[in-house]
């Protein structure tokens, strides 16, 4: 129980740390902190910046599980920006182009973006496996690639097309049947929920199903702890890391698909971009944990969406970039601290229980 | 504690070179010092005894400003001292040599030893006088040592003699030589020995931390013994034996390692033929190694550290791959499989590094229980962990081995060493194994321990399993095993027989020096 009391300890603290900071700069521009942030409140809550919420927050979820399945066996996965973004874009022709049955066309897609997903960053699984090339590296300059690549097929003649009424360019509209519909669940709202939201709960269920009940998770979480004893215990470490980068870049591959199936329809120029960094952080911020997480996407999502408004009052935006900056740092150290103080405190209880007296030791 | 008449009349012409008295140290979860209480003369060496975990090492990082102590009072040559930090310690020419040598391998000797206080002239290092200075220092106190020699072409006596002369270097006059016999072959004891009592004859006073008793009574002029964290006795080797340093020790009596009536089959279990392994420089690590156990067998590997062991026993785990020779169990060539298909066929494994290979620190102890075993029951269901039957395990396991914690939840770092080895021995002979390759077993475990996993390895073998065993005890391996080999630079060299050899025969056979009786 007092463990528990200290899991939570370390997020809320760390929180109202960057909470002060966030008011300590507003405070020194000139802007008095409590209004800033009821400001914030009430145009948060409002019902259409609700559901804006919730759906930035199941893309979020997705990229952040993602980021944590390699982050369990301290491999890093980097790029789940650009395994989203190649994805996303050869799921949306591949939709934009077909006409199957209702279901079908979703399905089918969507094992499409897993699996481009999955091969991107299986590449550098690949490479690390059989070169010893850092994933950190490889990852990274596969951003570059897939930002290269995305550019090169999104050109008109080859995967784009002109979007309708302006002069962005994008896939092929996806037909109805390929389409999610999405939800009015805030009451009040104009604006729809994802349908795929249900997608993000179904993936943070087998993400914890996986790592926690199967034997394949206990060895992922084996070799994120000590990769020495895992080899000792006989996992396969090479293999480890090839099957969780294809797992951590199927996941990837996944990102997009909530908002491009439920309410963009293609992928064009405009579609949002680093949603895998943003991943890192709440990944971060949610200890790899699949509930921690869904707190994490639903904080950052929420702090973007009530953000808007403070263009309107003459708040420089960035203050939530600072606070959710500070929030992530302040994050990890307090989750450290605690690791730390926790051992230590269990050593001692132990040393308690078992050692009463140092004189009958001995026996 | 009674000094005799004669350690009383030294007791009063000189100022003791060091006094301790009623140190106190509270540590969580370990055992910690109270009320010590310790007088060294000078010139003398003086040995502090206890078993492994008794506060040896916690004391001497007391004496060395590593650490503070809560109460209590150090005298260094009669003039109470606090001491902050090693530096102070330095200052006050108390030096202390680590039983894990803390030397730069690509340095030479000369290197090392002014490392941290390097010689300068206008800015630029100049080591002549070092040279000179570490040259008579060597003649002087009998460590001859070439200071330009690289260390990592040092034995692990050379290796030594420089921390010694480290330590002098800095001006020290009394010394702590923490477990200093523990890396070292009889042959080298000897030479350390003919050191000390140069060092002695000079005046320096030695503080010799060991739980080797006859090293202890050989070298010593007063030994005190530690038990529990405390001082129990101070005696002089004239007038105690082994026997009874032991009984102090323990408080009880000393268990033994012996292996009484002989189980060996001819039921081969373990092959292995011809068995190389070459390192990614294509230096030979393991060369030709062939031998066989049988049922019921503990085959012996007597060696100096490093001499291949380690790689031996990763070859037979899988956990390198071979570069020629065969493996094969129950007449099974099992050379190709993977670690986890040698573990399923009944090969267990107590790892020489069990926080680096036996277990998952920051991992619950059910958790540690399943590791190595994870797709066998209890812990597994096809792909599934069953978490609660391996939970179950792990509190049988607990019950069985005698592994003393609060609940099978806590985390393995929070268990003392013994408790973790315990743990560990428990899980590898759970599900009836065929073969155990036990390296180290009761290594930095306690004496009661010791003897718990001795009971349970003799049983295991009068029960028909294999065991290849790897020890750097001498009594440990000559005292369980069936067969001895002894390994040398990566090959087997000699085969003795554990019912003559002596421990000085063995150590000959382990640097080379001769044939095994």
């Amino acid at each position: 129980m007092k463990r528990w009391r200290l899991l939570l300890a370390a997020p809320v603290l760390a929180l109202l740390f960057a909470l002060a900071v966030a008011s300590i700069i507003l405070a020194a521009t000139g802007h008095p902190p409590l209004t800033v942030f009821s400001d914030m409140y009430s145009y948060g809550v409002e019902p259409d910046n609700l559901v804006l919420t919730l759906n930035k927050a199941t893309t979020y979820y997705l990229a952040a599980t993602a980021v944590a399945v390699g982050f369990r066996m301290n491999l890093f996965n980097i790029g789940v920006d650009g395994q989203y973004r190649v994805a996303a874009i050869i799921a949306a022709a591949i939709a934009g182009a077909i006409h199957l049955a209702p279901i079908l066309d979703v399905a089918l897609v969507m094992v499409v973006a897993i699996a481009v997903g999955a091969l991107w960053a299986g590449i550098a699984g690949l490479l690390k496996i059989k070169r010893g090339v850092s994933e950190v590296i490889s990852t990274i300059m596969l951003n570059y690639i897939a930002t290269g690549l995305t550019a090169y097929l999104l050109t008109p003649g080859r995967l784009a097309h002109p979007v309708a009424g302006s002069n962005n360019i994008g896939t092929a509209l996806i037909p109805p049947n390929g389409q999610v519909p999405g939800m009015s669940v805030i009451p009040g709202a104009t604006t729809q929920v994802y349908g795929l939201i249900f997608l993000a709960v179904g993936v943070g269920i087998l993400y914890w199903f996986l790592l926690n009940r199967t034997v394949f998770g206990f060895d992922l979480r084996a070799t994120g702890r000590s990769e020495t004893a895992a080899v000792a215990s006989g996992v396969n470490v090479k293999r480890m890391i090839l099957v969780s980068m294809l797992i951590s870049g199927g996941i990837a591959g996944m990102v997009s698909l909530p908002q491009l199936l439920g309410e963009a329809y293609t992928y064009s120029n405009d579609f949002p971009a680093g949603i895998g960094f943003t991943g890192i952080s709440i990944a971060l911020l949610g200890r790899n944990h699949p509930i921690g997480i869904a707190f994490g996407a639903l904080l950052w999502a929420f702090l973007d969406s009530s953000q808007i408004i403070l263009d309107v009052s003459g708040v420089p935006k960035e203050i939530v970039t600072i606070m959710q900056g500070i929030a992530v740092l302040s994050v990890v150290i307090a989750y450290e601290l605690v690791r730390r103080y926790g051992l230590v405190a269990q050593q001692r209880h132990v040393g308690e229980q078992t050692v009463r007296d140092p004189a009958e030791v001995s026996a | 504690m009674c000094p005799s008449r004669a350690q009383r009349r030294l007791l009063i012409s000189t100022a003791p070179a060091v006094e301790l008295r009623g140190i106190t140290k509270t540590f969580p979860g370990v055992i910690a010092n109270h009320d010590v209480d310790i007088t060294v003369r000078p010139g003398t060496v003086h040995a502090i005894v206890g078993e492994n975990g008794a506060g040896k090492s916690t004391l001497m990082k007391t004496l060395y400003g590593m650490q503070r102590p809560d109460a209590g009072t150090i005298s260094i040559n009669g003039v109470p001292v606090t001491l902050n930090s090693p530096a102070d310690a330095i200052a006050l020419g108390v030096g202390m040599v680590h039983q894990h040598f803390q030397l730069a391998d690509n340095f030479s000797v000369l290197e090392n030893i002014v490392l941290g206080q390097e010689p300068t002239r206008r800015g630029l290092l100049g080591f002549a006088e070092a040279r000179q200075r570490i040259v008579t220092l060597g003649g002087q106190y009998g460590l001859e040592v070439d200071p330009d020699a690289l260390v990592e072409e040092l034995g692990v006596g050379d290796r030594q003699r420089v921390e010694i002369l480290k330590v002098l270097y800095r001006g020290a006059r009394i010394l702590i030589l923490d477990e200093p016999t523990a890396v070292l072959v009889p042959q080298e004891v000897t030479e350390l020995f003919d050191a000390l009592r140069g060092l002695k004859s000079e005046g320096l006073t030695v503080i010799f931390i060991s739980h080797k008793l006859d090293e202890v009574l050989e070298v010593a002029d007063e030994i005190t013994v530690i038990r529990a964290g405390t001082t129990v006795a101070t005696r002089l080797p004239s007038e105690v034996t082994a026997h009874q340093l032991a009984e102090l020790m323990v408080g009880s009596e000393l268990p033994s390692p012996e292996t009484r009536e002989s189980t060996v089959t001819d039921i081969p279990v373990l092959t292995v033929s011809g068995l190389s392994l070459l390192n990614v420089d294509g230096r030979a690590l393991l060369k030709d190694i062939s031998f066989t156990i049988h049922k019921g067998e503990v085959l012996g590997i007597a060696g100096v550290e490093g001499n291949g062991q380690a790689e031996l026993v990763e070859t037979i785990m899988g956990m390198r791959k071979a570069s020629g020779g065969t493996v094969a169990l129950d007449g099974v060539d099992m050379t190709a499989w993977s670690t986890r298909a040698r573990r399923e066929a009944g090969v267990g494994y107590i790892p020489e590094d069990r926080t680096r290979h036996g277990l998952l620190l920051e991992a619950p102890l059910w958790e540690n229980r399943m590791l190595g075993h994870q797709t066998q029951p209890p812990n597994a269901k096809g792909l599934l962990i069953d978490s609660k039957d391996a939970k179950a395990d792990t509190r049988r396991i607990v019950e069985q081995y005698d592994v003393r914690t609060p609940s099978i939840d806590v985390a393995a770092s929070a268990l003392s060493g013994g408790n973790q080895q315990k743990l560990i021995v428990g899980r590898e002979m759970s599900g009836t194994p065929q073969l155990l390759i036990a390296a180290h077993p009761t290594r930095g475990v306690d004496v009661g321990a010791q003897a718990v996993i001795w009971d349970l390895l003799r049983d295991a073998r009068s029960q028909g399993l294999a065991v290849l065993l790897i020890s750097a005890d001498l009594d440990e391996l000559i005292g369980l095993s069936d067969t001895l080999q002894v390994i040398l630079r990566g090959a087997l060299v000699a085969t003795a027989d554990p019912a003559t050899v002596t421990p000085k025969d063995l150590g000959s056979a382990m640097t080379g020096a001769g044939e095994a009786a």
